[in-house]
């Protein structure tokens, strides 16, 4: 494995050889790497932008002008602007209590709060089904008093809010506990108010954090598939989100049309990639407990 | 505090100045239970209401059979394709400094950003018989697109991330001196690999993969488009569930349902467990 020639500048190739791979074998992985993330990430992505453009952009913003379409995208937008407020509201809520407190069941809860993500979209989708079909108890009361949930806008707002349920706690609990209480404690004791100690004091320290939660839970709400799909009853230009959209023109063989709108959602993903990347890399020490396990 | 607190006897919550615990454990609370847990209780108690033989039956069903083998099966295989390559990738991205890094290491969580949807017709067209990757592939009599195999390819996808993401802040903790040392002591770089580095690494692989096999037995989203969807070859437990619930026969969504949950919870469980340990022994 040794290669001095290689390792001639180092001014101890035995040691060099034996703390990093030799130059076939770095070149050999990083090509494999490549290779593999080329067939599984980039190539994807290109096709989208590639399909979508197929036809000219003519047809591509023909696609978008649809009201089929620009309903679908009203409908993602209001979904998201419902279910990202309130699981961010539900995020500080739990992380408070969670990082701030000792008490009796703190792990099971912290728990119960991941549980969202070992649960299939569809089962997501399925349990809203069960509880407010009209095969359930709640079924014929709220179809006597015209209340409609299922294959309706609550529904799926429902559903996200279910499957993106912890993007938000997940994020702000290892980082404020990290941070301690110390803060407020000297908040406190100096005569600021609660309220007063959250908004000057723990609100500056997790604010970047908070918004890597928020920026996951929306990517995940505007994109969320399997969930929306079982409850949604894909009532076009009514409860079409932008995802079961791409679905419908894909499955009537309009490739094109089903890209243009799929372009929209990879545009989305990678404003979040970037927006993401960029908090790492500048406030990387102040979301440092999100990263990692 | 702890002392007088031990005295006092038992205590829900240690006493503390910060205020505002009833509130935020309160909505919390209220939150939790109305969003997930009565909605998932509803379906224990719809499950457990079909009654044994009922349920035996659709478990027992030959098209749920396999559609949960199905399901674990390719999801088994497409972690541990993900363990392999999620690894190397891992590694590359530490240990390689090479131009554009960052620009890659942020490609790796495209997986968690990009819709399901999206990526699941992107990955049809691609290696469907007259796409990108597809007609290389034709002549030489593989298939991808429209079989089992399909399927693993879209979990591939789903998984990478959580392999890579497990693995790789373990690498970048790993002390070089302890390579130097293993170097010094005269093993190779493979003896070094193979004994020294690989079993630190383990635990994080072991997560990294029960966590991708987690997530893609439940996938939906991106496999349908790709796999066929042939009842008994590539069709999964998920759209199972959703064909059954269209023909209005929900006994038979709610039993395939509470048994991938039953399975799902098992392997939180042990991915918990995993990390418990994993922590106690590495740190």
């Amino acid at each position: 494995m040794a290669d001095p020639v290689l390792f001639a500048a180092d001014p101890n190739p035995e040691i060099a050889s034996g703390i990093t791979e030799s130059r076939p074998a770095r070149w050999g992985l990083m090509a494999i790497a490549f290779i593999f993330l080329t067939l599984f990430l980039v190539l994807p992505l290109v096709l989208v932008f590639m399909e979508a453009s197929r036809k000219g952009l003519g047809y591509f913003f023909e696609t978008l002008g649809e009201p089929d379409t620009l309903s679908a995208i009203q409908l993602t937008l209001l979904v998201a602007a419902i279910s990202v407020p309130l699981n961010l509201v539900f995020g500080v809520a739990a992380a408070w209590a969670i990082a701030k407190f000792e008490f009796k069941g703190k792990a099971f809860l912290t728990t119960l709060v991941d549980l969202p993500f070992s649960v299939s979209p569809v089962i997501s989708g399925l349990v809203y089904v069960l509880l407010f079909g009209a095969q359930s108890a709640l079924g014929p009361w709220l179809k006597a008093n015209g209340i409609e949930i299922l294959f309706a806008v609550p529904g799926i707002v429902l559903a996200t809010i279910f499957v993106t349920f912890p993007f938000v706690a997940r994020e702000l609990i290892p980082l404020m506990e990290e941070q301690g209480t110390g803060d407020e404690e000297a908040a406190i004791s100096l005569g600021a108010n609660g309220w007063q100690t959250f908004w000057y004091v723990t609100l500056p320290n997790i604010k970047w954090g908070l918004l890597y939660g928020v920026l996951l839970c929306n990517a995940r709400a505007m994109g969320e598939f399997g969930a929306v799909s079982v409850v949604s009853g894909h009532i076009r230009g009514q409860t079409n989100t932008m995802p079961l959209h791409v679905e419908i023109l894909y499955n009537e063989y309009n490739a094109a049309g089903a890209f243009a709108v799929a372009s929209l959602l990879a545009g989305l993903a990678l404003v979040t990639l970037a927006l993401k990347t960029l908090l790492e890399m500048r406030y990387g020490a102040e979301i440092a407990a999100t990263r990692g396990h | 505090m702890t002392t007088a607190s031990a005295q006092a006897g038992w205590r829900f919550k240690k006493p503390s100045v910060i205020p505002g615990f009833g509130l935020t454990l309160g909505f919390a609370l209220v939150y939790l239970t109305l969003i997930i847990l009565i909605p998932l209780s509803g379906l224990a108690w719809r499950s457990a209401s079909l009654g044994w033989t009922d349920f035996w039956a659709i478990a027992t069903d030959r098209r749920t059979i396999n559609a949960l083998k199905i399901s674990f099966g390719t999801a088994l295989a497409a972690a541990a394709v993900n363990v392999v390559f999620g690894t190397i990738v891992a590694w590359v991205l530490v240990r390689y400094p090479f131009p554009g890094r960052r620009i890659v290491d942020a490609m790796v969580d495209l997986p968690f950003a990009l819709p399901t949807a999206v990526a699941g017709i992107a990955l049809t067209t691609l290696y469907a018989p007259k796409g990108w990757i597809g007609i290389l592939l034709a002549p030489l009599g593989i298939k991808i697109a429209y079989t089992p195999v399909g399927i693993i390819v879209a979990l591939v996808f789903i998984g990478l991330p959580f392999v890579v993401r497990t693995v790789q802040p373990i690498i970048e903790e790993i002390d070089k001196e302890v390579e130097e040392a293993a170097a010094t002591l005269g093993a190779t770089r493979w003896q070094t690999i193979a004994r020294v580095l690989f079993p630190g690494l383990a635990p994080a692989i072991v997560t990294g993969f029960a966590l991708a096999f987690a997530r893609g037995v439940g996938e939906y989203g991106s496999v349908i488009f790709i796999a066929g969807n042939l009842p008994n070859v590539s069709e999964i437990a998920p759209l199972l569930i959703i064909i059954r619930l269209e023909e209005f026969n929900y006994p038979a969504a709610t039993a395939i349902a509470a048994i991938m949950l039953v399975i799902s919870f098992a392997m939180l469980l042990v991915i918990n467990l995993l990390q418990a340990w994993s922590r106690k022994r590495y740190g």
